[in-house]
């Protein structure tokens, strides 16, 4: 294998651990992290199955982004479902042996790429233009619409403008990363540009804003059920403190008289 | 009048440009020495503050989720940066919400992420200075908690929970907001947050008893410590103190005494608003709550109703269950004394709103709605009560039961334009601990939404009467609607609405029905 090859095999394993290691700390760290208030926001769900459509809602469909600010919705929306599909698109490559049927039919999959780049530019030019977003972007806020721009349009530009690489060599080094069976990657440029993309896109997940994909499963403002005088709500802490320290309140009054 | 240079309300809201440090300045007088340390927090600022205030930052993201969550999840995508009130009144960036929460993210990712701590000017990771405090003081008292920003965020990061964890790490090192700490000390002393001792109390009530008499030849009680009452009534202090708040408090002396149910007031727990939520203290929050509980163990009642307060409310309705076990779950004694004590046929606490509307469904109450029909009424829904409450247990109730009660008492109600009531409802201004004349240019610019959407229902729906049902909601509109050419006096009480028209029976002669 030549070196290239073995870098970037390293390179991958090493941008999912860190994925795997850091989302699992963070995941841990939320679910760990108690609630200890009632706090969900209006319109509020006084069930569990409203707070399951909140979160469809949410999470499918950006209801309250909808609400917000349209365009950005549109933007922001129209990339997040081109990446699905183009996820599920790449999934074929990874596959040991051979392809299923239903991955087959995803080529046109590959389509989703014009909706993502157009998102992502559209989120790019509100950032630079309305000044209200310029004010509120870091370098990093930039460089995350770059780097997902450069990932589209290098895949893009190996799909439609005949920069193909050897896709004998794509699916061997793919299928290589998941059976341990490593082999050559092609060495175009273009090629090595998008996946060394992709592996930083995954290795920064669990140290950037992209902690926004698990962080709204546990935002108490759309989780929680809206039951508060029905059913207690407190946290280990919380309840900790009251048995530690019995509540005295006849001594409470005495002093304040 | 205050004077505060405004514009003319325009005739729709347009999203301001930027005006960096429009607003930047010292922040609302400080605390002093005494006011910080009655509640247990140092009295000035102390000399190592900055390593205290990181430590208290550590704590608060273990201890609450919201925060932890919060401060990772922002993408930064703007959604938020028109929809404050503070930032469409005065055009300082640092109003939009999320670059209010970035005064504190800041900090935090410089102190406790990968990446601001190796690369901070990527990431906008920034210390904790002098400057970042002075700026901490001023924007985070520029925030009224009204988590309108909440409503419209994809993730439901609500600036509250930052602003209330910021007002926190400050009063921890010393560094504590004189108007709201001031009023926690008096609610801790004395019981409310007037600082009005059970003599004055019990004389205001018995001044409101003989007017009601006076004006309607039917004697009403607004009965003080009374053992033998079902409820206990729960009010916020300016209910016993000023216009339009007491002409509320003797509507719910009216439907009290119309309804036949015995209720009385507490001269040790005679306040509902509870300032602890502004300052994010959970401990200072709880004591306000067992006053409460304390008042209605030792007075025997078999219900709990809070009067018209927002953030009141909130804390009964939302956190009073957590607090002190003032609904159903909690196992130390008193709670459990209380349990047993509380009748469970009826949501504990109730909102007086939802004891009215009760018995409006039930045909108890009479109206002369005509009594009312010099006023073309809307209703302006406080945030506190829209955005973290809710009434009758039904969804979205908490918009439903008070315009219910309203159309129930007048014949002519209007709403405001739909972007502006309900859960997008605009706050009055004054919310969140800053009803304090330190603030006036804030609270008048702030109002500014909320005032424009009046104009437009005034000019198309002939609306002359603002109904409200929280404390602070009119206090800020008594002051700030001359500002905006409209008349003080058109802020009420949706129970002054409830008054104005309700038909009294004298009930000295019969006794009371008991079947409620």
């Amino acid at each position: 294998m030549s070196l290239t090859s073995i870098i970037f095999t390293l390179f991958c394993y090493l941008s999912l651990l860190i994925f795997v290691i850091g989302l699992s700390y963070k995941i841990i760290q939320y679910s760990r992290t108690p609630a200890p208030l009632k706090i969900p926001i209006a319109p509020a769900p006084l069930k569990r199955s409203g707070v399951f459509m909140r979160m469809v809602a949410e999470v499918f469909l950006f209801k309250s982004l909808f609400k917000a600010s349209k365009w950005t919705w549109f933007f922001g929306w129209i990339f997040h479902w081109a990446l699905v599909l183009l996820f599920i698109r790449h999934l074929g490559y990874f596959w040991p042996g051979d392809t299923p049927e239903v991955l087959l039919k995803t080529e046109s999959f590959k389509y989703a790429s014009f909706p993502l780049i157009i998102g992502l530019m559209g989120l790019l030019a509100r950032r630079i233009f309305v000044d209200r977003i310029r004010y509120i972007s870091s370098p990093s806020d930039y460089l995350m619409l770059i780097l997902l721009i450069t990932i589209g349009a290098s895949g893009m530009l190996m799909t439609f403008a005949l920069y193909y690489p050897n896709m004998g060599l794509v699916y061997s080094f793919a299928e290589g990363l998941v059976t341990l069976n490593w082999s050559e990657l092609p060495s175009d440029l273009i090629f090595l540009v998008h996946i060394f993309f992709v592996f930083i896109l995954i290795a920064i997940f669990p140290i950037s804003k992209l902690l926004h994909a698990p962080g709204v499963f546990f935002s108490p403002t759309l989780n929680q059920v809206d039951n508060a005088r029905k059913r207690r709500h407190i946290s280990s802490w919380a309840m900790q403190k009251e048995t530690d320290k019995e509540v005295s309140i006849e001594q409470n009054l005495e002093k304040d008289e | 009048m205050a004077e505060v240079d405004i514009d003319k309300l325009p005739t729709y809201i347009e999203i301001p440009a930027i005006q960096k440090d429009a607003m930047a300045g010292d922040g609302p007088f400080k605390a002093s020495a005494e006011i910080q340390e009655q509640l247990g927090f140092p009295g000035e600022k102390i000399e190592n503050w900055q390593q205290v205030a990181i430590e208290k930052m550590a704590e608060t993201t273990s201890k609450y989720r919201s925060v932890q969550v919060f401060l990772d999840a922002c993408v930064k995508c703007g959604a938020c940066t028109d929809k404050c009130h503070y930032y469409l009144g005065t055009s300082d960036p640092k109003n939009m919400p999320v670059a209010r929460q970035d005064l504190f993210r800041s900090v935090y990712r410089r102190h406790f992420t990968f990446a601001g701590k190796y690369f901070p000017k990527l990431v906008g990771a920034k210390e904790l200075d002098d400057a970042m405090l002075d700026d901490w003081y001023n924007y985070f008292h520029q925030c009224s908690q009204c988590r309108r920003c909440a409503v419209f965020c994809p993730y439901g990061i609500d600036t509250a929970e930052i602003s209330m964890a910021a007002r926190e790490v400050m009063n921890v090192i010393g560094v504590g907001q004189k108007y709201s700490n001031q009023i926690l000390g008096r609610i801790n002393k004395i019981g409310n947050n007037l600082g009005m001792p059970e003599p004055a109390l019990r004389d205001t009530l018995l001044d409101l008893e003989e007017e009601i008499e006076k004006e309607t030849g039917i004697a009403v009680n607004l009965p003080l410590d009374n053992e033998h009452a079902e409820v206990l009534m729960v009010t916020p202090s300016a209910d016993f103190f000023a216009e339009p708040h007491i002409d509320g408090l003797i509507g719910y002396a009216k439907v009290f005494h119309q309804s036949g149910v015995t209720w009385t007031m507490s001269s040790y727990a005679s306040e509902a608003a509870n300032f602890g939520m502004f300052i994010g203290s959970y401990e200072v929050m709880r004591q306000g709550a067992l006053r409460i509980r304390k008042a209605a163990l030792d007075l025997g009642v078999s219900r709990i109703i809070v009067g018209e307060c927002g953030h009141a409310w909130r804390v009964a309705y939302s956190f009073w269950n957590t607090l002190s076990g003032i609904g159903g779950g909690a196992s130390d004694e008193y709670a459990l004394k209380l349990q047993r004590q509380l009748d469970s046929n009826y949501p504990q606490p109730q909102h007086i709103i939802e004891f009215t509307y009760d018995l409006i469904q039930k045909g108890i109450l009479t109206f002369d709605k005509t009594k009312n029909d010099h006023r073309k009424v809307t209703f302006h829904d406080s945030c506190n009560v829209a955005r973290g409450s809710n009434m009758g247990d039904i969804e979205n109730g908490q918009f439903i039961l008070p315009r219910e009660v309203i159309k129930a008492a007048c014949n002519h109600f209007a709403d405001m334009p739909k972007a502006t009531i309900k859960s997008s409802t605009f706050c009055c201004g004054g919310g969140g601990g800053l009803l304090t004349d330190d603030l006036i240019e804030l609270r008048i610019k702030g109002a500014m939404p909320r005032m424009q959407a009046l104009k437009q229902s005034q000019e198309n729906d002939g609306v002359n009467t603002l109904a409200a049902i929280c404390a602070i909601c009119k206090s800020q509109f008594s002051k700030v609607l001359p500002n905006y050419d409209f008349d003080p006096y058109m802020i009420v009480s949706v129970h002054q609405l409830v008054s104005d028209a309700l038909v009294l029976s004298d009930k000295s002669q019969t006794k009371a029905e008991d079947s409620l």
